[in-house]
């Protein structure tokens, strides 16, 4: 493991603790503005947040330990995982060789506890939210592992601050191709993930929809905040992954940064766009596009083979 | 630079042709992938003439991308079929079989050495990849429509593999070949239309059964 911490890491890890809310921010938005509302304002998660933490937690007794220790161990991870993810042209706070496992089991412990804790609560529909959960997150997975494979395999890194220091115009010029589709492959992965809106609904107020939000409905207060905050902090992480590639940072370190903020910013109107213009994919249809997106990468890495 | 783009693209198609449900937009697919194979000579054209490099970019461009899609698209619409695909082999599995398929293709990519060198693997590999995604329609689809995109895609393969590996086939040849893909999807167009005219569907897993 290296121990030197550059000051840019450092900083880079408190924007993404800091600001990875207004992501979330950001897509309400643009998908309001779409819908010719004005919508919440760009804060509002923060609102949320501070009133979430005021608030006592209430537990049903069937609850043991494990419903408690959800929110906190997702959090946890989803921090770790911005602790591990290179931003802006500068390595991660953490990196070690094979860091891309740790970073993707992460989520896999958060969702793991997660689904857990929905279990614990013994109602059968956060039962049926948690095995939809699991189901498609067991097809995102392979497509994301399939991804950062073609990405180790043409940079020839095994930690995820090397692949990203690896990718530059040079990359671009050469094989743009393999660039696109492993884009392509974690926009899906991000939008399955994060349980936006062609795999889920984060505004479905039906039970029987949802998917992410069924899981949680029974937390509340500091611990209902937590979820909140992890899933941001996910989404900064994972958006982090893309961005990097987009915005390929060697132009010193303040515009790395910077240009990275930036593009973090229109992915989360992409998002925002993507949601407003698409209608949420049928449950069936949901594995199609993940193992589509699999495919992707799958042509990515074959590129690279050849 | 842009060959590799434009058969990274082929090979998506040829995996939108595998996932799609809709007979509609497999042959807008089709139609899609016969105009890049367009662009295909006019990307490698360097050592070839120019009027030949010209004509046949144009000729396969208008044949493939707008005159089969356009007799397809009759065909479909006076046979009032309906638009679900109905496939053996579910899309999710054909997906994974193509997946596989890619695999092999690129395998044998790397295998097959030709005119001494190995620069051309990827061009083999999707070369390959479209043969046995042709293939592949041909027996995992039921509707006869499905036949004659495979027989399009397979013969898609053929054209990469002879554009990209085999320099300087004689313009005639490939034009001769344009003009039998033509006839052949035109009779196949028709006797679509007539063998649903006649049998009120087209599902040839119902022929087996025809005795004379």
């Amino acid at each position: 493991m290296n121990t030197t911490i550059s000051m840019q890491s450092l900083i880079n890890f408190f924007l993404a603790v800091v600001f990875a809310p207004l992501l979330i921010g950001l897509i309400n938005r643009t998908k309001a503005w779409f819908a010719g509302r004005r919508g919440q304002p760009l804060f509002q998660l923060y609102y949320d947040l501070a009133k979430l933490a005021r608030k006592g937690a209430v537990y049903s007794r069937t609850t043991g330990w494990l419903f408690r220790a959800g929110p906190a161990v997702g959090l946890a991870a989803a921090i770790v995982a911005a602790a591990l993810v290179p931003f802006g042209g500068a390595p991660g706070l953490i990196r070690f060789d094979g860091d891309l496992v740790l970073f993707a089991y992460c989520f896999g412990l958060m969702r793991f506890l997660t689904v857990l804790g929905a279990l614990d609560t013994g109602s059968s529909f956060e039962g049926m939210g948690a095995s939809r959960e699991v189901t498609f997150s067991a097809l995102a997975e392979p497509a994301m592992f399939l991804a950062l494979a073609a990405l180790v395999r043409r940079t020839e890194s095994l930690s995820l601050s090397g692949i990203y220091a690896g990718i530059d115009v040079e990359v671009w010029r050469t094989s743009p191709a393999l660039l696109l589709l492993v884009i392509g492959t974690l926009v899906v992965v991000l939008l399955a993930e994060n349980s936006r809106i062609p795999v889920d609904d984060p505004n479905t107020h039906l039970e029987l929809t949802m998917i992410h939000e069924v899981m949680v409905l029974d937390h509340g207060g500091p611990d209902f905040g937590f979820i909140l905050y992890g899933g941001a902090v996910k989404l900064w992480a994972m958006s982090a992954l893309i961005s990097g590639l987009i915005v390929p940072g060697h132009f010193g370190p303040w515009c790395g940064t910077l240009s990275g903020v930036l593009c973090m910013f229109v992915l989360a109107m992409v998002v925002g766009i993507i949601e407003s213009v698409m209608a949420r994919l049928r449950l069936l249809r949901v594995p199609q596009l993940l193992v589509g997106g699999a495919a992707l990468s799958a042509v990515a890495l074959m590129i690279t083979l050849s | 630079m842009s060959v590799e783009l434009i058969l990274t693209v082929v090979v998506l198609t040829n995996l939108r042709l595998l996932g799609a449900s809709r007979l509609g937009a497999c042959i807008r697919t089709v139609g899609l992938q016969g105009l890049l194979l367009g662009l295909l000579p006019l990307a490698t054209g360097g050592r070839l003439t120019t009027l030949h490099v010209v004509v046949l970019a144009v000729g396969s461009m208008v044949l493939k991308g707008f005159v089969f899609p356009r007799l397809l698209f009759w065909a479909l619409r006076e046979a009032h079929v309906t638009r679900e695909v109905e496939p053996f082999i579910g899309y999710t599995g054909s997906l994974l079989i193509g997946g596989f398929m890619l695999g092999g293709a690129v395998w044998l990519g790397d295998r097959l050495v030709i005119g001494g060198t190995t620069d051309l693997s990827w061009v083999v590999a999707v070369a390959m990849f479209s043969i046995l995604t042709g293939l592949f329609l041909i027996v995992a689809r039921k509707r006869a429509i499905h036949q004659v995109l495979g027989f399009l895609v397979m013969e898609n393969g053929i054209y990469i593999f002879g554009i990209g590996a085999i320099p300087g086939i004689p313009l005639l040849v490939e034009l001769g070949l344009l003009l039998d893909i033509f006839v052949a999807v035109f009779v196949m167009g028709i006797a679509v239309y007539h063998i649903n005219r006649e049998f009120d569907h087209m599902e040839t897993d119902k022929l087996d059964v025809l005795r004379g």
